[in-house]
């Protein structure tokens, strides 16, 4: 079952080399008609925005001769919210439940960087029982975004169930996710200087179970479809983007290291616990959608590595900062204490007020690095919030990728870039 | 490495680099939380960022972001707020320039740095700073026909002055059959 063998490796160049090929010849025998082309043949076609390759409201402007993409115009904002303006209206606190819309795979590390970020502008450290929880749901949450991403991508090019498969082990974690904080998909688990609530005992061997499980199905997910024909002739040599294009564009995450770009913040910029655990960066050098495919595989099994270093040394302690006048006092206290109840009052009412001046924080997501930039007035509110979202910057890398590709790999070339809308629309 | 390093690192390279090409007195810093912001005049951004990207000891060779912020003042109204981050030394640097209300016009860094493009529409879309040099300035996430229903100006969404709950009328609506 091991897709590294000699033969499969010859085989996926072999189909690099032919498409590679292919387009040099295709480039030298076109016959370029110069306005008088009696079919006519250039279309085109509008992608989207209800299309289920689209990984939501993405829509595509195609210019076709034939089946060959002459040119591509990504549009966006069939999801603007405008979450930057609302931002501006409310507390840090009234923000947390919005930052799970944005990216809505994995609405855990969203929390967790939206509250570090106003942790920093604040001044307020975490006790380290709550910064070991942030970076285990992070990498959880990494896994589950991971799953979709590879199900999606297997589906997008007809491998169905793929996804199926992916679906059910997304699914367990999503369990855990609703032991943990109560909901399964919009979380709003981090809160500023903390998290909402402890772990409940079962959570721990949910996770154990868990992570011993997994390696096994992932080879299963990875058996179905690594050594396929199909998949292989569908995504490799598709979507090219070189090491200096990758850079030029600012890609980030699975997109930037499948080009061969050791870039990853939890190692370049460690926070969290990410500089005492002990993780590979992922790297592929093709640049292709299978390149990115198998980039966010073997990325899960960093994360298993992770969670298993995280589960052998678990930490006791409080889950709350105690700075009263910034943090959220925990709910018995305000029942019993008169001072607490005073906290929790202007707390709510006026907010975490960081002082002056700007921060700017940022986390590796799953899609890449997520950042807040955080502008402070002094007051409770922000004064201005920018948001530097994976997946709008991945998805620039669209335009190089798709023209020149036939029409039936968009889909794949949208499935390898991993978009997801909530957050590229903000 | 603690972030007050990272920080000492970060404007023992810059600082000496840019003060060679600029001198001194062209730009300013302010430091806040360990991370490190120079500010530098309008007119010399493209040369900033010239400089920062093709220094052999700088190479910040990622633009990571694009930021506007509306001050709300009469005088040096928009703040631009560029990210680049650097892959060969992992350095993080933002660099702001100012623009003022009346002609709030920047020069575009598509040239040096292909992922400005999207960045610099965005800024465009929500607070309406003119790029010179842009290859292709439309609006990203609002319609283009996005303008005020009374005066017929394009209406920028997250200017100080457009109002949280939006402008009824701004945008066009399907008829409503009866």
């Amino acid at each position: 079952m091991n897709p590294n063998t000699t033969s499969t490796l010859e085989r996926v160049f072999d189909a690099r080399q032919r498409k590679i090929l292919g387009k040099i010849i295709d480039k030298d025998t076109t016959i370029t008609l110069e306005g008088r082309d009696p079919l006519e043949n250039t279309m085109v076609l509008n992608m989207g925005p209800q299309h289920p390759a689209t990984h939501g409201v993405l829509r595509v402007l195609l210019r076709l001769d034939g089946e060959t993409v002459e040119k591509c115009v990504p549009e966006l904002g069939y999801l603007h919210r405008g979450y930057e303006k609302i931002a501006e209206g409310m507390t840090y606190h009234e923000f947390l439940p919005h930052t799970d819309r944005l990216d809505y795979m994995s609405p855990m590390s969203n929390n967790v960087a939206m509250a570090m970020t106003v942790e920093k502008a604040a001044g307020i450290e975490v006790p380290p029982r709550a910064v070991w929880i942030r970076t285990m749901i992070s990498e959880l949450a990494r896994i589950s975004s991971h799953l979709m991403a590879m199900g999606a991508m297997a589906m997008d090019v007809g491998a169905i169930t793929m996804l199926l498969w992916t679906f059910r082990e997304r699914e367990k974690l999503y369990d855990i996710f609703e032991k943990i904080c109560g909901a399964r998909f919009t979380t709003s688990y981090a809160r500023i200087g903390g998290v909402a609530t402890e772990f409940t005992p079962d959570v721990i061997p949910m996770i154990r179970k868990f992570i011993d499980e997994f390696p096994a199905n992932l080879r299963d997910f990875e058996g179905l479809v690594n050594r396929n024909r199909i998949f292989i002739q569908r995504a490799a040599g598709v979507g090219v983007v070189t090491r200096e294009q990758a850079i030029d564009l600012g890609l980030t995450g699975a997109c930037l290291r499948g080009s061969g770009v050791p870039h990853d913040l939890r190692r370049d910029e460690p926070y969290l616990l990410y500089d005492e655990l002990d993780f590979n960066v992922i790297t592929y050098s093709d640049g292709d959608c299978l390149a990115r495919y198998l980039t966010r595989g073997d990325e899960m099994k960093e994360s298993v590595k992770i969670v298993l270093q995280l589960l052998g040394k678990i930490p006791e302690g409080p889950i709350m900062a105690d700075g009263m006048h910034n943090v959220l006092p925990q709910k018995q206290e305000i029942y019993t204490k008169m001072e607490e109840l005073i906290h929790d009052f202007m707390v709510i009412n006026f907010g975490t007020m960081p002082e002056k001046g700007e921060v700017y924080h940022a986390i590796e997501a799953p899609k890449g690095e997520l950042g807040f930039y955080l502008v402070s007035d002094g007051t409770g509110h922000p004064w201005r919030l920018k948001i530097r979202s994976p997946s709008f910057c991945n998805l620039q890398a669209l335009v190089p990728m798709c023209e020149g590709a036939m029409i039936s790999d968009v889909v794949a070339v949208i499935g390898s870039i991993d978009p997801v809308m909530g957050e590229a629309d903000k | 490495m603690t972030s007050a390093e990272r920080l000492e690192q970060v404007k023992n390279a810059v600082l000496p680099v840019l003060a060679g090409h600029f001198g001194s007195d062209t730009f300013s810093i302010t430091e806040h939380r360990n991370e490190l912001s120079v500010t530098v005049p309008r007119e010399r951004l493209l040369e900033v960022a010239d400089v920062l990207k093709n220094t052999p000891s700088l190479h910040f060779d990622m633009l990571k972001d694009v930021c506007a912020v509306d001050w709300n003042r009469r005088k040096q109204r928009f703040e631009l707020i560029y990210n680049f981050w650097s892959l060969d030394f992992n350095y993080r640097l933002r660099v702001k320039c100012f623009t003022e209300e009346k002609a709030p016009h920047v020069d575009s860094l598509v040239p040096l740095y292909g992922s400005a493009n999207w960045y610099e529409r965005e800024a465009y879309d929500m607070h309406g700073i003119i790029f010179d040099g842009h290859p292709d300035l439309r609006r990203m996430y609002m319609p283009e026909d996005f303008l005020d229903p009374v005066s017929g100006e394009p209406l920028y969404p997250l200017r100080k002055d457009f109002p949280m709950m939006g402008i009824p009328g701004s945008l066009p609506l399907p008829e409503r059959k009866p």
